[in-house]
């Protein structure tokens, strides 16, 4: 108002000058700068502190990885530089750790497995892909089964049968990983569902299953599963050495997430509950929709969270003798053929690099996830 | 309920007994395959390679046990097994023999329910010292300090010795070899003690692998052996004479290249070894052309050491206790006749 009656009357033919930004909006970068890493000489000097310390971290590892690093020759050439990352190392195990001892004239296989499942994985993912319900079916009904007959094999189709003993390496990582994600949200949710329940057997088997199973360590049920099994069952009873563990991860995995699936359940107010049942809604559609997408949109954090920990999880089944990614890492290292002080440290950082891609890459998953499904519960 | 537990195992076994243990060597010949027990991951032990193929040691001793046994050394399926485990799967009948970096003690073979084979590695604990410490036996240590990994018995072991030496002494522990071999480089201790068949491994992970060098002495007895479950006598035989094969072919200079023109030896040591004469082969259960397979595809005992942990391998161990009876060690094996 001010404004106008400061105005001449008739029309101004001249630009107005541009106003400064608001001090509070949008701080140059020194302001801001100022405002919040040197505001007291307290805080400036622990703002110097640690940009020295990142900076020397940073170099540090840079150094290592990539500036002082041997990216070609073999052992003499990586004895020869102790300062720095030897990558020949990793490229001459790459095999190994990607297939573990699975048959070279066989690898293809795996590959083509892998490469089905990235791609179905990827429509999946991809909210705005066409037929997602077809893919979700191809899935979770024809890739398992494809999955089996490439990588196991089958005498029939002409695919030599390989023992799932030579499995190894990323392969195995990637399938515990995947197993237990796809299995783990289904049998959690219904395990969640059944703790609810108004029925008290379903309950009690639910909840004991929860709390069994919660109480023990994961290391224990494997050690169960690998070792006391074929002491009691029969051997033609006994499952594959593999198959044990897979199952003990898709039902520990599913434990936890029952919990999870708990925590947005009870987070969904009651009147949405009784407002369905009022409309003649009966419980199964209830819950697919209206109680189950507003819950798991809640706990979708939570949920990546386990899957994320379920990833990492998937390196205790080295302790029963099967070679993981990280496992395949350790043996490579211990190759006298290339031992050499910066073997080790090679070896582990090229692991924690795998294993940080995948984790972060379902972390920003689920962040983009969360903004699309967000419902404006949140502030 | 410990105990129950252990009654229900014992139950089990019993059960599972008459069926899956008394005749392991019909089991193995019946699937075509043996299923070993080895280490998961030690060097010139057993390894995978770069494709994934088991080898080193004791992964030669599985070969050579399914060369005699099928015919075929590559008819090995491998169970890479822990220290904790590796006894549980064989008591349990998950694997046929364990072939493991395992020492031979009174208590394993009396109250596990195993029983050791024979010795294929002496192996026993060592030093490791500077070069530049000019120290040439372990009797020149005295106020030492000695970096070891904790809580093995390795910490007990120098103890003892110490005591029985009257030298004086201290120990650097930590948790992992790795831990050990830096903190040696670095200069924290003086002394890195450890199995000599580790020492050798971790000498060659230094920057300076050269700079150090091992004691002679060994200041424990490590014998290492293959082990198969009580109550099996013929597989027992099967996993022992292996062993004893091996030795008596190097003793008798058959080697896998020389193998076949030894049959037509005149030595009658060689001819019962060979299966030529004598009944070598019926009396174990086996085809009488079982040596001669064993020694063809895996190769005497000198020539399997040499390859994996030996003079042909990084690791160049020296053949110390390992080397025959008669050059200076103690591998023998008994008489075939």
């Amino acid at each position: 108002m001010t404004d106008q009656s400061l105005r001449p009357p008739i029309v101004n033919l001249a630009l107005m000058p541009a106003m400064a930004p608001p001090a509070d909006v949008r701080p140059s970068p020194l302001t801001w700068i100022k405002r919040n890493l040197f505001s007291t000489p307290f805080s400036g000097a622990l703002t110097i502190c640690f940009v020295l310390l990142a900076v020397w971290l940073l170099h540090q590892v840079l150094s290592f990885a990539i500036l002082n690093a041997v990216w070609s020759g073999g052992r003499e050439a990586c004895r020869a530089n102790p300062e720095g990352a030897c990558w020949p190392f990793i490229a001459q195990k790459f095999d190994y750790l990607r297939y573990g001892a699975y048959p070279i004239s066989e690898r293809w296989r795996v590959d083509l497995t892998q490469a089905i499942g990235a791609i179905l994985i990827a429509w999946l993912l991809w909210t705005k892909a066409p037929r997602r319900k077809l893919a979700a079916m191809l899935f979770f009904v024809f890739y398992p089964v494809a999955a089996f007959v490439l990588l196991r094999g089958v005498a029939l189709l002409h695919l030599p049968v390989i023992d799932t003993m030579l499995w190894g390496g990323l392969l195995i990582t990637l399938l515990m990983s995947i197993v237990g994600i796809v299995f783990s949200l289904p049998i959690g949710i219904l395990l969640a569902l059944g703790r609810r329940s108004d029925l008290p057997i379903v309950k009690a088997v639910c909840l004991t299953f929860i709390e069994v199973v919660r109480g023990v360590p994961f290391i224990t049920v494997l050690f169960m599963a690998n070792f006391m099994m074929p002491l009691f069952v029969p051997d033609y009873l006994t499952p594959d050495r593999l198959l044990r563990p897979l199952i003990a991860i898709a039902l520990f995995s599913s434990a936890y997430m029952a919990e999870v699936v708990r925590a947005g359940l009870q987070a969904i107010p009651k009147g949405q509950y009784e407002a369905a049942k009022a409309l003649g809604i009966s419980y199964f559609d209830m819950m697919r929709l209206i109680v189950l997408p507003q819950a798991l949109t809640i706990v979708i954090p939570s949920i990546v969270s386990t899957f994320i920990g379920l990833f990492k999880d998937t390196t205790l089944v080295a302790i029963v003798g099967i070679a993981d990614f990280l496992k395949a890492v350790e043996t490579a290292r211990v190759d006298p053929s290339w031992a050499g002080p910066t073997i080790s440290s090679t070896g582990y950082l090229f692991a924690g690099l795998v294993y940080w891609g995948f984790c972060f890459g379902m972390s920003r998953y689920s962040q983009s996830m969360e903004r699309q499904l967000a419902r404006g519960h949140k502030s | 309920m410990r105990s129950m537990l252990k009654g229900l195992i014992a139950v089990a076994m019993a059960c599972t007994a008459s069926s899956a243990w008394s005749a392991t060597l019909d089991n193995v010949k019946k699937n075509g395959v043996l299923t070993c027990g080895t280490n998961s991951a030690t060097a010139g032990f057993s390894l995978p390679d770069n494709e994934g193929k088991w080898t080193g040691f004791v992964v030669d001793y599985c070969r050579a046990v399914a060369a005699a046994v099928l015919g075929d050394a590559q008819k090995v399926k491998f169970i890479p097994l822990t220290p904790k485990d590796r006894f549980t799967a064989l008591q349990s009948g998950e694997i046929d023999i364990l072939a493991h970096n395992a020492t031979w003690t009174s208590s394993r073979d009396m109250s596990l329910g195993i029983l050791f084979a024979g010795t294929y590695f002496y192996d026993g604990q060592g030093f490791m010292v500077r070069k530049a410490d000019n120290i040439t036996s372990a009797k020149g240590l005295d106020g030492a300090s000695i970096c070891v990994t904790q809580g093995t018995t390795t910490e007990l072991n120098l103890a003892d010795y110490f005591r029985s030496q009257s030298l004086k002494y201290s120990t650097v522990g930590f948790a992992d070899e790795e831990a050990v071999v830096k903190a040696f480089e670095e200069g924290r201790c003086d002394v890195l003690s450890a199995d000599t068949s580790t020492l050798n491994a971790s000498r060659l992970r230094m920057a300076k692998p050269d700079d150090s060098i091992v004691l002679p002495e060994l200041i424990s007895k490590e014998p290492l052996g293959p082990a198969v479950r009580q109550g099996d006598d013929q597989w027992f035989n099967v996993a022992k004479w292996t062993l004893y094969v091996m030795v008596a072919a190097e003793e008798f200079g058959v080697t896998s290249k020389n193998v076949d023109a030894m049959k037509s030896s005149d030595n009658p040591n060689i001819r019962r070894l060979l299966g030529v004469e004598g009944s070598i082969g019926k009396d174990i259960g086996l085809g009488d052309n079982w040596p001669v397979e064993v020694i063809k595809q895996v190769g005497n005992y000198g020539e399997v050491f040499d390859r994996n942990v030996g003079k042909d391998s990084p690791l160049k161990m020296e053949r110390g206790l390992n080397a025959l009876w008669n050059k200076g060690g103690i591998q023998y094996a008994p008489p075939i006749r």
